[in-house]
């Protein structure tokens, strides 16, 4: 007797603006605020227009479409996508899961503390000092190491965020993901305006502009400079670890996936500099208002957000709408880049066991949720989630996009297929620029990048965090994400999954 | 402001936001091709 199973429907975007802004959901997030106005600075300022420029255009560009040919034509998440490239590959595809099961469970807490710190705003509650506030009060931090001494002010807003999470990511593709993208995104991009509209109104937001575009012609001649450009597009632009692999299966055969590109590519650096023009120009007030020069009070990461930016609005008129502005625009953009992380696991485990949209949304984010909320509303979190950080970016996910470029290019030998697919429906042909782009120049620029980042961990312990903390929730973490990969990778497809892509649209249903 | 660095704040902008502005027309104007393979499933 033969048992006929139901078709599953993966879900997909209904149209291609929904995709777009999914995409751009994606890769608009912290780094954008925080980490780019910093490397601009850092790289020469108005001259560092030049090597990112280049940067998005030699890497960036290539590389999404390069993970949009994989997952369009692969109609699958990460691993399957992989799988049906070669089925040597399919542990690529896994150990991109394990990547974003680790980002997942820390953005969370960063989130957690925005979402706190955007009620701050109203009461200054971190009064004098924003920086023993942070530590001290809010987050508890003691010496290094772990405990389980659980910070409550973390705690609640992480639990109440997850449930959030997992409630829209249940609603599917297009319902939970793609409408949160779109409603999200648009008032992103207002509440920023306002912010940098309200940040230029200061007194000293011009010597904050003059700081950062003063171009340093002489840091151009710096390999070091051209590495730090050609970073922030890579970090940046959510590639390399099965984001937009994922997203671009969810889209019709016929859609303009080149012209989506650089549209999506050319969105996330716009917002970069709108954001560098925030930034600098509050930091100008808060060295205008502190008597110092702005090149004492720039700070990036959490330094900026949770400790500059609070001594600005004490300071600034209207500090409290400021802070608002800041904070909701941190929680806005860190928020759809954690869905279109989670969706990288949440579509793997569904294609892989044949689950149901609830089904595996469950199995995947309660799970993460409860890692997530052990380790990092502890008074030990912020230590845990800044060594993490900083090694599953480098030795995970650069790591990991260089390995997916070599295997596909010269493993597999795809390129030149992926560029006839991409070509076939889209508005920019991807002729013999993008062949040598993906097999050649970006790679070697990955390959730069990895030996001076893999130079620095070894030579400089991160941090000045005791070894074994390095080494466990460091480098630990970035070779469990591989293990995973491997060990995942030898499990069995489900016999009624088809190891080649459908040809049609209508046989995405499966 | 000195005149260098507003020079690369308005080439920066232009390459930018310019660079967003012509990619969304090319999305928005470009109709598709009905390719030489077709891929119609009738």
């Amino acid at each position: 007797m033969t048992v006929t199973k139901a078709p599953i429907d993966r879900g997909r975007f209904s149209n291609k603006t929904v995709f777009i802004m999914a995409a751009i959901g994606s890769a608009v997030g912290l780094g954008n605020i925080w980490r780019f106005p910093y490397v601009a600075y850092e790289g020469g300022g108005g001259a560092f227009i030049l090597p990112y420029l280049v940067a998005l255009l030699v890497a960036g560009i290539p590389l999404l479409l390069l993970d949009y040919a994989v997952g369009h034509s692969g109609r699958g998440s990460a691993p399957l996508s992989f799988a049906r490239i070669s089925r040597k590959l399919e542990w690529i595809g896994w150990w991109q899961v394990a990547i974003c099961v680790v980002i997942a469970v820390y953005y969370a807490a960063i989130l957690a503390w925005a979402i706190q710190y955007t009620g701050f705003s109203f009461t200054q509650a971190w009064g004098d000092d924003p920086e023993a506030f942070l530590f001290q009060e809010f987050l508890q931090a003691g010496d290094p190491g772990v405990t389980l001494q659980f910070v409550p002010a973390v705690l609640i807003p992480m639990a109440i965020m997850w449930v959030v999470v997992i409630a829209i990511m249940a609603l599917g593709v297009q319902k939970g993901v793609g409408a949160t993208s779109v409603v999200f995104i648009p008032i992103l991009l207002i509440v920023f305006i306002a912010l940098v509209i309200q940040a230029l109104m200061l007194p000293g937001a011009m010597e904050g502009l003059q700081t950062l575009f003063q171009p340093d012609w002489a840091a151009l001649a710096n390999p070091a400079v051209w590495a730090s450009a050609f970073g922030q597009i890579f970090f940046s632009l959510s590639v390399g670890f099965g984001i937009m692999i994922t997203y671009a299966s969810y889209v019709g055969r016929k859609v303009d996936m080149t012209g989506s590109g650089f549209v999506v590519g050319f969105a996330n650096s716009g917002f970069e500099l709108l954001c560098g023009i925030g930034v600098f120009s509050a930091l100008g007030f808060l060295a205008q208002s502190s008597g110092l020069a702005v090149a004492d009070v720039v700070a990036d990461g959490i330094g900026l957000a949770f400790v500059a930016f609070p001594a600005i609005i004490s300071q600034a008129p209207l500090g409290a709408l400021l802070g608002v502005l800041f904070f909701v625009s941190l929680v806005l953009a860190g928020f759809t880049s954690l869905i279109s992380i989670l969706e990288v696991v949440i579509s793997a485990v569904r294609d892989k066991l044949e689950l149901g949209r609830v089904q595996a949304t469950l199995i995947v984010t309660i799970p993460l949720a409860l890692i997530s909320i052990l380790l990092f509303s502890t008074t030990s979190g912020v230590y845990v989630l800044d060594i993490a950080d900083y090694f599953i970016n480098r030795f995970g996910i650069l790591l990991a996009a260089l390995v997916a470029m070599v295997a596909i290019a010269w493993g597999a030998r795809k390129v030149p297929w992926f560029a006839e697919h991409m070509s076939r429906y889209g508005s920019i042909r991807l002729g013999a620029w993008w062949r040598v782009l993906v097999m050649v120049i970006t790679p070697i620029a990955l390959v730069i990048m990895l030996v001076l980042e893999t130079i620095t961990a070894i030579t400089v312990p991160y941090g000045g965090y005791p070894a074994w903390m390095l080494g466990l929730f460091g480098w630990g973490v970035a070779g469990a994400a591989i293990v995973a990969g491997v060990l995942l990778s030898l499990t069995r497809w489900k016999p009624a999954t088809p190891m080649e892509a459908p040809e049609h649209d209508e046989e995405v249903v499966r | 402001m000195s005149g260098d660095a507003i020079a690369m704040m308005v080439l920066a902008m232009v390459v930018l936001w310019g660079g967003l502005g012509a990619a969304i027309v090319n999305i928005v104007r470009f109709k598709g091709r009905e390719p030489q393979q077709t891929m119609r499933d009738l």
